[in-house]
């Protein structure tokens, strides 16, 4: 009886641990992902990976040979993180500026195995998202309440986090648009200049063509 | 019979217990298709969101297959949409995103899968009793801090379409306007050429003739 309770709480935490989101992907493919997050929030990446098995047709839940290379790049192509960890993984990094983070996985396998397929278990969580309220309330003894205020401050943290973002993307977008408007404006005037330049050079240039053969 | 009771406890805890949403933009190459697929539970409520924020025409194909591989939900071409259902039936769930319509633009896919409710805080609602008006009020603003922090989100990716599109005009501009300097040059010059063509002095072998 005790042998089936603890198999069946086995069972319980291993399913409860698994993360939801999968996908595939060929063994030597490199899968990227975009988390475009406001500056100091913190992203946390779980993922796991099962090798295929022929032989059951299934994928292996636990396959040791395989590594995945984890590589975090930021809005400006800085290299943030850069690692080879195992099957699975816990990754979790800040951000330093706002952007586009770019996320890319791929296995550390050699061309040997190509061709073979890996199921790549992944969870990203962004922000509060990415807070552990249960590990908080037992480590500093928080009521219900206190921890319930807790989350909310967390979250209109967050909420102005996003929004000095927004407005940093504003300004942007702002610059860009500024910046055609004025591109076209003077590239109008350069083309006006080119056009006449151009005349009178041809002008010029047949007119004393002309008058060199005698024509005129 | 203890071992039925024990199963059937394991999993209504495993039921209460299982929440999961992600979030995620990712790149998806031309004439590709890529799925995510998720385990949902019957009678569990999932959402899926999407939204092309760069690429092309800005469309894509969606399509969500249950795990007896129909199709429950589809979209041809779409820039952003949602979808919610209740799962039927427990399984693995497919969310597959085409572009197979398209040979030379890849497209940056927002996604945003959401499988079941929010888990609750540790220690709060587990215990039945009723709520305080301190408890309650303050559930209500988590939710509306949730309902902000998702209309910031959807903003941000509307911003993010808006953006890129700017920048790219921006650099169609530049390169555009660079082409077609060089092009008049080239036209004036070789206008030249052809013109002093025209007057140029014959052989005098084709004069012999005259």
């Amino acid at each position: 009886m005790n042998s089936l309770l603890l198999k069946v709480l086995l069972l319980f935490c291993a399913l409860n641990g698994a993360l939801g989101l999968y996908f595939h992907i060929a063994e030597t493919e490199r899968k990227c992902f975009i988390e475009e997050v406001p500056d100091e929030t913190t992203v946390l990446v779980n993922y796991k990976v099962e090798l295929y098995d022929p032989r059951s047709g299934g994928f292996m839940p636990s396959s040791p040979g395989i590594g995945m290379h984890v590589e975090v790049r930021d809005s400006d192509d800085k290299v943030i993180l850069s690692r080879v960890y195992s099957s699975e993984g816990k990754i979790s990094f800040i951000s330093h500026t706002p952007g586009e983070h770019i996320i890319c996985m791929y296995s550390n396998s050699t061309a040997w195995f190509s061709g073979s397929q890996l199921r790549v278990h992944l969870d990203i969580q962004v922000g509060e998202h990415a807070i552990d309220y249960a590990n908080i309330a037992q480590k500093e003894k928080l009521t219900e309440l206190q921890l319930r205020i807790r989350q909310l401050l967390d979250q209109v943290d967050q909420v102005t986090k996003e929004q000095n973002y927004q407005r940093y993307r504003e300004e942007r977008f702002r610059h860009t648009s500024e910046s055609t408007n004025s591109r076209v404006l003077w590239w109008s005037l350069a083309q006006t200049g080119v056009l006449v330049c151009m005349g009178i050079w041809q002008m010029k240039h047949l007119k004393s063509f002309f008058e060199a053969k005698k024509l005129v | 019979m203890t071992k039925k009771l024990l199963n059937s406890a394991v999993f209504i805890i495993f039921f209460v217990g299982f929440v999961n949403s992600v979030e995620f933009t990712f790149d998806l190459a031309d004439n590709a298709e890529d799925c995510f697929y998720e385990e949902v539970r019957k009678n569990q409520s999932a959402s899926l969101e999407f939204q092309v924020s760069a690429g092309g025409q800005l469309d894509v194909d969606v399509s969500l297959k249950d795990p007896q591989n129909r199709v429950i939900y589809t979209q041809e071409r779409a820039t952003f949409d949602s979808h919610q259902f209740v799962a039927e039936s427990t399984g693995i769930y497919a969310a597959c995103f085409s572009n197979k319509f398209s040979s030379f633009s890849h497209k940056l896919v927002y996604v945003d899968f959401q499988v079941g409710e929010e888990a609750a805080l540790p220690g709060i609602d587990e215990h039945a009793t009723v709520l305080t008006q301190m408890e309650s009020s303050s559930q209500t603003i988590h939710k509306s801090l949730n309902q902000i922090l998702d209309a910031q989100t959807h903003h941000r990716l509307r911003e993010s379409q808006g953006r890129k599109q700017a920048e790219n005009l921006n650099e169609r501009v530049m390169e555009w306007s660079l082409f077609e300097t060089f092009c008049m040059c080239l036209i004036g010059a070789f206008q030249v050429i052809i013109v002093r063509n025209f007057f140029r002095e014959r052989k005098p072998s084709q004069y012999r003739r005259l």
